[in-house]
C-alpha cells in the first residue's frame, strides 16, 4: 500500500543572513517602546493597587506591632475563631460556587439553544453583566427590603398566608443568608463566563457522533461532558474566588459579629475593644491571598486547556 | 448486519469493477444502493429540493456540484438523516430508511472542518464510532490503526487535532467515517477549507481510497475540477433539481442545459442560427447537443461554446483582433474581439503566447463538437 504522509512545507533555512543593521534595531525597539507605552498605567494601577498592598500584608503579617519579625501571627491563623471563620468562608464560597455553577450552566445553555442574535439572549446576557457586578450594600438592602424581618415579601407570606420565614431563626444575617444573597451574583457571573466555552461546542461534533452511531445521552457523555468539564470547572473555581474575596455584600448584611474571613479581617484592623491586631489581620489576608492564589492558578490552568479545545 | 461480520478488507477486484473509472456502475432496478426519491424540502422562502431523484450504483461515486444555495449539501444532510424531507422517501439498499434517526443509519461523513472531537487523539477519534458498537479494545485499536494506515496518517495516530494541519484533520476524519465500514460514505465539501495543494493531493487520496474500499459514496462540492475529477458520475444541481447526471465527460461535454454549460467550465456566449439539428456561429455548422434547441425551435440563439473548442491561427487578413492573454501554465486563455464586438475565448498552448500579442490580427475557427444553446 502506497501512502502519502502530509508534511507541510518546511521553511528554507537562510545560512548567509544579513547581519541587521543597528538603525534597524534602533527602530525595532523605538517601535516596541512605543506600543508598550500604552499599557504604562495599567502596569501602574498595578503595582500601586496590587503588588505594593499585597506586599505590605506579606511584610506585615511577619511583622510585630514594634516591627520586629516574627512568626507569632500566623500561629495565631490557628486559633479556633479563625479557623471557623476560614471554614465558614470555604463552605460559603464553595456551597454558592457550586449552586451557581450549576444554575448559572443551566441558564448558559437555554441561552445557546436559542437564536445568537435574538432579543432572548441579547437581554440575559446584558441582565447577567450589570447583576453579576451587583453586590454590596445595594444588594443587602435589596434582600432587606424583600426577605428581611420587615421586608415586604417576609410580610406578605406571614399576613396573607401564615409563612413565617424566620421561624427558624434570623437566618439572613448569618451563613444561610450570605449563600442566598452570594448566589445572587454568583449565577449571572457564571453566564458571562460559561457561555463563550458553550459558543465553543461546534454542532458538527454532535452531527458527527450522531453518524457515528451515538445518541444524544452518547454525544454528551462521551464529546460535550469532557469538553465542557475544564471550563465547567474553571468557572466554577472562579466563582469561589469570586465569593471567597467578597467583603462588602457581607459586611452590609452582617452587623453582629464576624462569620466569614474578610469580617474578621476588618475587626481586626478596626476594633476599639482588643488593639493592635494589624498584624494579625494582614496574616489573615496573607491566608486569603494563598487560597485565591491557588485556586486562580487551577483556572489558569483548565483555561488553558479549554482554549485549545473550544477556541 | 453486525460490524464483526463485515470484514474490513474487501476483495479489490469486485471493488474496481463497482467503483472504477473504465467501468462506471449505473443503478439497475436490482442493483441501487441508495435511492432519493422525490425529495422536497423548504427553508422558510427557499425551496432547497424540489422532487430530487437520485440513484446510486453499489460502489458508485457521484458527486453533487452546483453553486451555493442549490441544495446540493440539503440533499446530503437528509440522506445523513440530519435533516429531514418535507416529502420523499430514502431508501438504502433497498430498505425504507426514511424516518430512522442518523445515528441508526449506518453512514460515515466527513464534514467540512473541524468535525474531529479536539480532547481525543486521531487514534481515539477513529476509534469513537466502533467503541459506540462495542467492538472490544483490542480489535477497535487495530482496526483504527489500519484505518489511519490508509488514509497515510498512521504515524500520527498520538497526536491530537490541535497539533495536525488541515489536511491531516480530514485524513483522520475520513478514517473515522470509513471505520465504521458505513453502507455509504457521505463526504460534505470535505476540501473546501484546505489549501489548493492540500486540496489536489487528498482528492486523488480520497478516490483511490474510496476504489480501495468501494464504500458508495456521494461528494458535495462547489469545485467544478474537485467534483469532475474524482466521481463516477457527476451531478449538477439547481434550485433543488438535478439539472443533469452523469458521467464528467458527458457532463462537460455534452451538457444538457445552458446552465450546466455555463457552471461547468468555461464557455463561450456567441451568437448563432439554428437550423435544424445544427447552429451557425461565426461562419461554422456545430452540431446541437440532442434535444438541446428543443422549446428555442429555429433562428437566433446563443451558443455556449468552449475556450478549448476555439482554434486560434495567426492570419493578417482575420477578422479577429487578440485584446490579451492569461497564462495558466501549460495552456493559456486568450482574448479575441471581433468586428462586432464580440468577445471570443480561446484556450491555446502556452508555447503560441509570444505569437498572440494583444493586437495581433487571427482567424478564428470552430471545432465541430456539440453545443447547447439557449435563447437570445
Amino acid at each position: 500500500m502506497t501512502t502519502v504522509a502530509h508534511q507541510p512545507d518546511a521553511a528554507p533555512v537562510d545560512q548567509h543572513r544579513d547581519p541587521v543593521p543597528a538603525s534597524a534595531k534602533w527602530r525595532a525597539g523605538w517601535r516596541r517602546g512605543r506600543q508598550l507605552t500604552g499599557v504604562v498605567p495599567f502596569f501602574a494601577f498595578i503595582v500601586v493597587f496590587l503588588v505594593i498592598p499585597t506586599l505590605v500584608v506579606a511584610v506585615g503579617a511577619f511583622g510585630s506591632n514594634d516591627g520586629r519579625p516574627t512568626l507569632d501571627n500566623l500561629s495565631a491563623l490557628g486559633d479556633g475563631y479563625i479557623v471557623d471563620a476560614f471554614v465558614r468562608s470555604i463552605l460559603l464560597s464553595a456551597v454558592t460556587a457550586v449552586i451557581g455553577a450549576i444554575l448559572g450552566a443551566l441558564l448558559a445553555y437555554a441561552l445557546v439553544t436559542a437564536k445568537p442574535d435574538g432579543i432572548l439572549r441579547r437581554l440575559v446576557t446584558s441582565a447577567c453583566g450589570v447583576l453579576a457586578q451587583f453586590g454590596g450594600v445595594m444588594l443587602a438592602f435589596a434582600f432587606i427590603a424583600t426577605i428581611g424581618l420587615s421586608g415586604f415579601v417576609t410580610l406578605f407570606l406571614k399576613d396573607q398566608l401564615g409563612i413565617d420565614l424566620y421561624s427558624g431563626g434570623v437566618w439572613l444575617f448569618d451563613l444561610p443568608g450570605l449563600m442566598l444573597v452570594y448566589t445572587y451574583f454568583q449565577i449571572p457571573l457564571m453566564v458571562i463566563v460559561f457561555l463563550p466555552a458553550l459558543d465553543g461546542i461546534r454542532p458538527q461534533w454532535r452531527e458527527a457522533t450522531e453518524s457515528l452511531g451515538g445518541s444524544t445521552w452518547q454525544y454528551w457523555r462521551r464529546v460535550a461532558m469532557p469538553l465542557l468539564a475544564p471550563a465547567f470547572l474553571g468557572s466554577t473555581l472562579l466563582l469561589f474566588a469570586n465569593a471567597f474575596s467578597a467583603y462588602a455584600t457581607a459586611a452590609a448584611l452582617v452587623s453582629q459579629g464576624s462569620p466569614i474571613v474578610p469580617l474578621q479581617i476588618r475587626s481586626a484592623l478596626t476594633s476599639e475593644v482588643v488593639l493592635g491586631q494589624q498584624n494579625l489581620g494582614k496574616a489573615m489576608a496573607l491566608g486569603m491571598v494563598v487560597v485565591v492564589a491557588v485556586v486562580m492558578w487551577l483556572y489558569a490552568y483548565l483555561q488553558k486547556r479549554t482554549s485549545r479545545w473550544l477556541g | 448486519m453486525t460490524f464483526q461480520e463485515r470484514p474490513l478488507d474487501r476483495d479489490a477486484s469486485s471493488v474496481g469493477a463497482a467503483g472504477g473509472r473504465d467501468t462506471v456502475p449505473t443503478p439497475t432496478s436490482n442493483s441501487v444502493a441508495v435511492h432519493l426519491n422525490g425529495l422536497r424540502r423548504r427553508f422558510g422562502g427557499v425551496q432547497a429540493l424540489d422532487n430530487l431523484d437520485l440513484e446510486m450504483a453499489p460502489g458508485e461515486l457521484i458527486a453533487l456540484l452546483g453553486p451555493s444555495g442549490c441544495g446540493k449539501t440539503t440533499a446530503l444532510r437528509v440522506l445523513a438523516g440530519l435533516e429531514d424531507a418535507d416529502s420523499g422517501r430514502v431508501l438504502v439498499g433497498g430498505k425504507d430508511i426514511t424516518e430512522l434517526p442518523a445515528n441508526r443509519r449506518d453512514m460515515g461523513m466527513v464534514f467540512q472542518a473541524y468535525s474531529l472531537f479536539p480532547h481525543l487523539t486521531a487514534l481515539q477519534n477513529v476509534e469513537f464510532g466502533l467503541g459506540l458498537r462495542r467492538v472490544r479494545s483490542a480489535q477497535r485499536r487495530e482496526r483504527a490503526g489500519a484505518m489511519l494506515d490508509l488514509v497515510g496518517i498512521g504515524t500520527h495516530a498520538d497526536r491530537y487535532p490541535h497539533q495536525l494541519s488541515g489536511g491531516q484533520q480530514q485524513r483522520v476524519a475520513l478514517a473515522r467515517a470509513l471505520a465504521i465500514q458505513p453502507q455509504v460514505l457521505l463526504l460534505d465539501e470535505p476540501l473546501s477549507a484546505l489549501d489548493a495543494k492540500v486540496r489536489v493531493q487528498l482528492r486523488d487520496e480520497i478516490r483511490r481510497i474510496q476504489l480501495e474500499v468501494g464504500t458508495t459514496t456521494l461528494f458535495v462540492t462547489h469545485d467544478q475540477e474537485e467534483a469532475l475529477a474524482v466521481a463516477d458520475r457527476v451531478g449538477v444541481m439547481r434550485a433543488g433539481r438535478l439539472e443533469q447526471l452523469g458521467p464528467p465527460d458527458e457532463v462537460y461535454q455534452r451538457p444538457s442545459t445552458a446552465f450546466v454549460a455555463d457552471f461547468v467550465g468555461l464557455s463561450n456566449r456567441l451568437p448563432g442560427t439554428v437550423s435544424g439539428d445544427r447552429v451557425e456561429v461565426l461562419g461554422t455548422a456545430l452540431p446541437l447537443v440532442p434535444g438541446a434547441a428543443s422549446g428555442i425551435g429555429s433562428g437566433a440563439v446563443n451558443a455556449l461554446v468552449r475556450p478549448e473548442a476555439v482554434d486560434l491561427a495567426v492570419d493578417p487578413d482575420g477578422r479577429g483582433r487578440v485584446l490579451a492573454a492569461s497564462f495558466l501554465g501549460p495552456t493559456s486563455r486568450v482574448s479575441v474581439a471581433m468586428p462586432d464586438e464580440t468577445m471570443v475565448v480561446a484556450q491555446v498552448a502556452s508555447a503560441l503566447l509570444p505569437e498572440l500579442a494583444p493586437g495581433t490580427a487571427v482567424r478564428i475557427e470552430l471545432r465541430p463538437v456539440p453545443v447547447v444553446v439557449e435563447a437570445a
